[in-house]
């Protein structure tokens, strides 16, 4: 029986994805602002512990860690909106690499159940 | 909070403090540069204690596994106790060969040490005068070619390294050195793949020494090489790049005066845009962008909208150690 990292594609996965999504959010003007940073390097890796967690990896991100980061961005005004169109080009992501559709859901699950903690609910 | 024993001070941190920020609040001469984690000039060592990773993820591991960290990369709730590595350890002794004025403002230094430095060029190496002062300057030479250590270094009116260096250093004269440092190199195994070199200033500096790297190895794809500088003069390589790339039909050379651009264009890292305009689509092109920190962010972050991947986006942001009231010329 393998876990849904392994099915994915693991670590080559992460790899492949981060990119892909990391553009798609940067280009969105609806959310582009939340991801303004002098620090590219260091952004770019913080997506790949994203993406690592969603898709079931080892990763060192705790409820409480998910809701410290994303504090600032709820004083700025960061809403379920945002979060939606995150999730959405973390799904179109998964679309474009072809990750079968029972998978993408998997990952979707596991991305949707961080989002009180990172709405600061 | 966390306490930080240093020789015979015991510090404690304050929330959201680095370990340097600790020892200056303290009035200790605690070596430092950029305090963006890039020039390693705040390199210490831990005697005991738990390092944040994030403290020593810019470190060779053989660094890494002595306890070397980054003081000012430390945010740590753990207690440490630390020291200044030694001198002997991460420096040596270079001598000054050479030094000529490339341009009214910028001066070409050579150095020898008396064994080989191992680097790849476009890595830069920190310099340190008798006084402990450290700077970091990025390499032009290339190893094997050259039997010195190039460095190009602009006059900045305040910089006390720089007035230093054109005033005072003379040929013969000793300076430690330490390095390389840095992944701003041209990669083996890359010889088909379109390169993209942009840089501002003495930003050329690295870029020269990739540049000829590439051409070594038989570089088939092609290469764009912009250079921004304030005026003509301070194009300061113009004739020696068009003498190298002469033979080098794969090579196309645009420099980029930024004295007719505005000065929130230039302050806002725009002074380079035209390298994106003329080369839309950068899936599968190595990036290399040195110099000013505005350009190199910007460009950075518009290189991987146009399709370049993270990885293959290589940054040498030259750091400088005192905010600036006003940006640079470019």
């Amino acid at each position: 029986m393998s876990t849904l990292f392994e099915k994915i594609g693991g670590e080559s996965a992460v790899n492949a994805a981060v990119d892909i999504f990391y553009r798609k959010v940067l280009s969105d003007d609806s959310i582009s602002y939340f991801f303004e940073t002098t620090d590219m390097t260091a952004q770019h890796a913080k997506q790949k512990s994203f993406l690592s967690m969603v898709f079931g990896g080892p990763n060192d991100y705790t409820g409480a860690d998910m809701r410290k980061a994303h504090a600032p961005l709820v004083e700025k005004g960061l809403n379920e909106s945002h979060f939606n169109a995150v999730a959405g080009h973390l799904q179109s992501t998964l679309e474009e690499l072809n990750v079968p559709a029972d998978l993408i859901a998997e990952v979707m699950a596991i991305a949707g159940s961080t989002k009180d903690d990172v709405l600061g609910k | 909070m966390a306490k930080i024993t240093y020789r015979d001070h015991h510090l404690q941190t304050e929330d959201g403090e680095s370990v340097l920020d600790t020892l200056l609040r303290n009035n200790i001469d605690a070596p430092y540069s950029c305090k963006v984690g890039v020039c390693q000039t705040c390199i210490m060592q831990c005697i005991r204690g738990d390092l944040p990773e994030s403290s020593q993820l810019e470190l060779k591991p053989n660094l890494r596994e002595q306890g070397y960290f980054l003081s000012c990369q430390c945010h740590t709730e753990n207690n440490l106790e630390i020291k200044l590595p030694n001198s002997d350890q991460l420096f040596v002794t270079a001598s000054l060969v050479e030094k000529e004025m490339l341009s009214p403002t910028v001066v070409r230094l050579r150095l020898q040490t008396a064994t080989p430095l191992y680097y790849h060029a476009g890595q830069f190496i920190n310099v340190k005068r008798t006084d402990g002062l450290i700077r970091s300057y990025s390499l032009a030479s290339l190893p094997g070619e050259d039997n010195f250590l190039e460095l190009h270094v602009k006059h900045m009116d305040n910089g006390d390294m720089s007035r230093w260096v054109s005033e005072s250093f003379d040929i013969g004269d000793n300076i430690e050195i330490d390095g390389p440092v840095g992944d701003c190199f041209y990669s083996s195994g890359t010889q088909d793949m379109p390169m993209l070199l942009i840089g501002s200033g003495t930003g050329l500096a690295p870029l020269i020494g990739i540049l000829r790297d590439a051409l070594h190895n038989n570089h088939i794809g092609p290469i764009h090489l912009y250079h921004a500088a304030f005026t003509e003069e301070e194009l300061y390589l113009d004739a020696e790049i068009k003498s190298l790339i002469r033979n080098a039909n794969n090579v196309h050379y645009k420099p980029l005066i930024t004295k007719y651009m505005t000065e929130n264009y230039v302050a806002s890292g725009r002074s380079c845009e035209t390298a994106l305009v003329d080369n839309p689509d950068l899936k599968n092109w190595k990036i290399y962008l040195c110099g000013a920190p505005a350009m190199v962010k910007f460009m950075q972050q518009r290189a991987f909208l146009a399709g370049a991947s993270m990885d293959n986006i290589h940054t040498d942001p030259f750091e400088s150690k005192e905010l600036r009231a006003e940006p640079r010329d470019t």
